[in-house]
């Protein structure tokens, strides 16, 4: 599905991200977990091309998205939520969602993003600015899947957010793999969520994966042991 | 009051505001194109006075061709000049983006020095292709006429064309902007560029035809200009003060802003040019304008929202 290989990544001279390779297989939910500061965003920059990697491959498939613009990434299959939303304050919330789309949204997506997230239907004629952060993280993820991506990179989604809201949002990512049959990747640093989403896990430490497991075999002390400063 | 009765007070009043109403026209069309451009791209676009005169040129180009080859198009020429003039100053706006703005984006002092070069070169060009003399168009008798609602009053029936046309082009371009798609990437990329990417939009062909869009909007406004004044190399140099002082007084982010700005600003100027000498009634202007900003730094129509 996704294949990163070898890529270095850094803000000029600094490099955050080393030597970095992991896969993401077809329809799985593969969450990095990392606390402040580990690198977990600037993985993702640089997987949807905010900010580029210096070296090293990325493939979607059998295509290979490394040296490509953003939007260039959007359209070969790559779906990006931002760590803080960064939904578009001043554009309603059907404005949103219509600026991640190409060409007309069927009815039938309309249906589907709806019946994930209803508070979006209500909201509809609202300006993005002035939803709640729950609300503006769901509006985020819809903005993301009216480009029909084939893989969601979500980076800490349930930053700040109430905990009855992030219930719903982990449901939805669940769902949203089930009827699209679409791989997803989130960063987080809540090992509860971790816990009901994932697949697998990897555990990011200065930019470097130091474990793996998968969830069957996962031992969620382990994991928090490896978080704790 | 200045030797003048209540009644001739009253007649230079609305007469002067006929005449401040294509001054109008002219400022609120330079300063759409260049706000639209500034708001989007960051670029302070120093040649779209020039962009202005190219669209006057071209109706002048328009008008001597029709009355050469096809006379009897004459009292017709205009209305299609006017889209000639849009194109015209549209395609070279491409042009100047793709050949030029785009190696500029995120160096402001560089833009600046380039686009007043690029003002240079098209004073020059207009020079060399026009004459150093000015030019008019010959404009269609229906256009030249006045209503004469009373004795003392006379109002130009230019004036009113053009600031229906203005008015036509504002809402046409308000639909544009809150109505279809590429409007819509515009606002995205103007709020978050860096996320407009992510969400899949083509932000730098959202530039170019923002670039696009801005001069052909100015060609507009030269084409409008042709009905009060006429048009030498330098005619857009002259009005290109003015215009930013429109954007900055209204501020880039609204339109109804620079509506209201432009509004206040021509029919200000017209009204005190009258009693005043031309100078100043600019200086009046100016130092309202000096104060205002004083009191609302981000223009009159800052907007809200919270981000
Ligand atoms: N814009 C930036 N410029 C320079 N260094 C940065 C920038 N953003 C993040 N960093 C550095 O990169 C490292 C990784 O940050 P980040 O990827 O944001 O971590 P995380 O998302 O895991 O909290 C940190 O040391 C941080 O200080
Ligand atoms: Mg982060």
């Amino acid at each position: 599905m996704l294949g990163v290989n070898n890529i270095d990544v850094g803000y000029n001279k600094s490099r955050v991200i080393h030597d970095m390779s992991f896969k993401v297989n077809p329809e799985e939910i593969l969450v990095i977990m990392g606390r402040n500061g580990m690198g977990k965003t600037t993985l993702l920059k640089s997987l949807i091309g905010i900010l580029p990697s210096t070296s090293g491959s990325i493939k979607l498939g059998d295509q290979e998205i490394a040296g490509m613009d953003s939007y260039q990434r959007v359209r070969s299959g790559i779906g990006f939520v931002p760590q803080g939303r960064m939904i578009f304050p001043s554009l309603t919330v059907t404005e949103n969602i219509l600026s991640g789309a190409r060409g007309n949204v069927a009815q039938s997506t309309w249906d589907e993003i709806y019946a994930l997230f209803p508070v979006l239907h209500e909201m509809r004629k609202r300006k993005g600015g002035n939803l709640s952060g729950g609300q503006q993280q769901q509006l985020a993820i819809a903005r993301a899947l009216v480009a029909n991506p084939k893989i969601l990179i979500l980076d800490e989604p349930t930053e700040g957010i109430q905990p009855s809201i992030i219930k719903d949002i982990g449901r939805a990512l669940k769902e949203i793999r089930n009827m699209r049959k679409i791989a997803i990747i989130v960063t987080e640093q809540v090992v509860s969520f971790m816990m009901d989403v994932c697949d697998r896990v990897l555990v990011m430490e200065r930019g470097r994966f130091i474990h793996e497991a998968y969830r069957d075999s996962l031992n969620s002390d382990k994991i928090k042991a490896l978080l704790a400063v | 009051m200045f030797g003048y009765t209540w009644s001739e007070l009253s007649s230079i009043f609305v007469m002067q505001s006929f005449s401040g109403f294509s001054l109008f026209s002219v400022l609120l069309l330079m300063a759409l194109g260049l706000a639209i451009i500034f708001g989007q791209m960051g670029v302070v676009n120093l040649a779209h006075g020039e962009f202005m005169a190219l669209g006057a040129y071209t109706v002048y180009l328009c008008s001597e061709i029709v009355h050469k080859h096809i006379p009897a198009l004459a009292p017709y020429y205009f209305i299609v000049a006017i889209v000639a003039a849009f194109f015209a100053a549209g395609l070279v706006g491409l042009f100047v983006e793709w050949s030029l703005i785009r190696f500029l984006y995120k160096r402001p002092l560089d833009t600046l020095l380039a686009t007043w070069g690029l003002s240079l070169i098209m004073q020059q060009a207009f020079r060399s292709i026009f004459g150093a003399r000015e030019v008019t168009p010959t404009l269609p008798d229906w256009l030249m006429g006045s209503f004469k609602p009373s004795a003392t009053i006379d109002i130009p029936i230019n004036g009113v064309f053009v600031m229906g046309l203005t008015l036509l082009l504002t809402f046409g371009v308000w639909l544009f902007m809150f109505r279809s798609r590429t409007g819509l990437q515009m606002r995205a990329t103007v709020q978050n560029r860096v996320m407009s990417g992510a969400v899949g939009i083509n932000t730098k062909l959202v530039d170019r035809f923002t670039f696009s869009l801005g001069c052909g909007i100015a060609g507009v406004a030269g084409a409008a200009f042709t009905t009060i004044g006429s048009t030498g190399p330098d005619s857009g140099s002259r009005y290109i003060v003015d215009t930013f002082l429109v954007v900055v007084f209204g501020g880039t982010a609204s339109l109804l802003g620079t509506v209201a700005s432009a509004f206040g600003i021509a029919q200000s100027q017209s009204i005190l040019e009258f009693f005043l000498k031309g100078t100043m009634g600019k200086v009046s202007v100016l130092t309202l304008i000096v104060i205002v900003l004083m009191i609302r730094p981000k223009g009159l129509f800052a907007s809200k929202v919270r981000s």
